[in-house]
């Protein structure tokens, strides 16, 4: 029963098929809310998947070997990576969990910028390099009060997201999921924070030098990672104890829905922010968040 | 097999990503193409995107009556762009260098450099001309319309670093 459940979860819910679909339906979201507040119709419902199916049938353009393996491999670890993060969100209890696994969940969460960072430097070109310079900046900048936060959600649940979920206190919770709201968008790549893609300032930054499938690949890594940390967010803000399974799966999933909304409103009312205006606003205002809840969870209040 | 082809050409109709190539173009024809991305023409609906690397794109659209210094440019991004790809001419200028036809520095027309696929006339032409030469493209891309012939002294494409 148990390995079941575990299958389940990591092919159906909210594993494989979900993670897929939710992702091409948050990366439609994201733009159709984006064109509505712009005064536009915007791009219907399937336009992500048709986007996906076009580019893996071009063909690539021919790459000395070592090069084109590289970068076929590093989209292919993300896509991996991302599904990881996604099939191991405690939406429903599987007797599966272990203590730790919110550092795991947040390693493989971590992955997807790293190998981005690293694809932008084995494309070799200067945008891409440029992309993934930023990018690196990026994941010193955000990462500071995401992980505080999440340090201080998990200190007296040794580290398991799911009883982390139910023992953290009120004040620790709403503060510290005040400072994970507020790295997402930096997480996404989307305004204010979009620094690193950048879109026509740096062409495309990190992604300048992909094409066809291997394009496909990290769009769909880009998806994945909606999901993941619409996700997380979903099962760290809500305590469900002994609740129906069909519950706390509407929960979950209007949660993520509600994260998505919320941050693509932001991204269209929003311009492009400078590096250091970036930096200061996180290790201000995020880490003042984050540094309180951790405070609140130390003084064991 | 056959589904999947034809999954395949609907994604090919219904996705189709410009690159937009400047060859010396007064600007006009610019202006015309960007203005089919706000919100009275908004091309998104047909999931049309301006992409700004060459290496995402399906449709190369190039304006302008091609000059000395964009040609070679212009062969590079040719080859840049993966298959399949169709090129769309905007407005007179690539089509037969218009107002600077004789110039010592122009090399154009375009079909003396890059196969062209679709032709939208005017100087510069309205945005639902260009929107309907990018639907024509995207239509050559799904395979509904045979590419036209080309002669073969054109780019074959093969270059791109
Ligand atoms: S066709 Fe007319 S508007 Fe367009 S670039 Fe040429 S001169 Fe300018």
């Amino acid at each position: 029963m148990a390995i079941l459940r575990a299958a389940i979860q990591m092919l159906l819910f909210p594993g494989l098929v979900y993670a897929v679909s939710a992702s091409f339906f948050m990366l439609w979201l994201q733009r159709k809310i984006n064109a509505r507040l712009q005064g536009r119709i915007g791009p219907p419902f399937y336009q992500p998947f048709f986007d996906f199916v076009k580019l893996l049938g071009k063909q690539p353009i021919g790459r000395p070997m070592l090069q084109g393996f590289v970068m076929t491999a590093l989209p292919v670890a993300a896509v991996a990576a991302m599904l990881g993060a996604v099939a191991l969100l405690p939406v429903l209890p599987s007797g599966a969990e272990f203590p730790g696994d919110l550092v795991l969940l947040v390693a493989l969460i971590e992955v997807g910028p790293l190998l981005a960072v690293l694809g932008g430097f084995v494309s070799r070109s200067m945008w891409g390099e440029l992309g993934a310079a930023r990018e690196a900046v990026m994941t010193a900048v955000y990462n500071l009060p995401f992980l505080t936060a999440l340090i201080a959600l998990g200190w007296t649940s040794d580290l398991s997201i799911s009883k982390l979920a139910t023992t953290a206190t009120w004040p620790v919770r709403f503060l510290a999921l005040a400072a994970i709201l507020l790295c997402l968008p930096a997480k996404l790549h989307l305004n204010p924070f979009s620094i690193s893609s950048a879109e026509q300032e740096i062409y495309a930054g990190v992604t300048t030098e992909y094409d066809g499938p291997r394009l496909a690949l990290w769009e769909l890594a880009h998806g994945l990672e909606w999901v993941a940390l619409a996700g997380l967010f979903a099962v760290l803000s809500v305590p469900l104890p002994g609740v129906a399974d069909v519950w706390r799966i509407l929960v979950f999933l209007a949660i993520s829905v509600l994260v998505v909304v919320l941050l693509s409103v932001a991204a269209a009312s929003t311009a492009r922010l400078k590096l250091a205006q970036t930096a200061r606003w996180f290790w201000l205002w995020g880490l003042l968040l984050a540094g309180s809840a951790l405070g609140l969870t130390l003084a064991g209040i | 097999m056959s589904m999947l082809k034809s999954l395949m050409n609907t994604a090919r109709r219904r996705s189709p990503w410009l690159f937009h190539a400047n060859a010396g173009s007064c600007n006009g024809c610019d202006i015309e193409l960007v203005t089919c991305l706000t919100p009275r023409y908004d091309v998104e609906q047909l999931g049309i995107r301006l992409e700004a690397s060459p290496r995402h794109a399906d449709i190369i659209v190039v304006s302008g009556p091609v000059t000395r210094t964009t040609c070679e440019a212009l062969e590079t991004v040719y080859g840049q762009v993966p298959n399949p790809k169709v090129v769309v001419a905007l407005g007179s200028c690539p089509a037969t260098c218009n107002v600077f036809a004789g110039s010592p520095t122009v090399v154009g027309p375009l079909d003396r450099i890059l196969p062209v696929d679709v032709y939208v006339p005017g100087c510069p032409p309205r945005p639902d001309a260009i929107i309907a030469g990018i639907a024509e493209a995207a239509a050559i891309l799904a395979g509904d319309k045979p590419r036209p012939v080309h002669n073969s002294s054109q780019t074959s494409g093969e270059g791109g670093r």
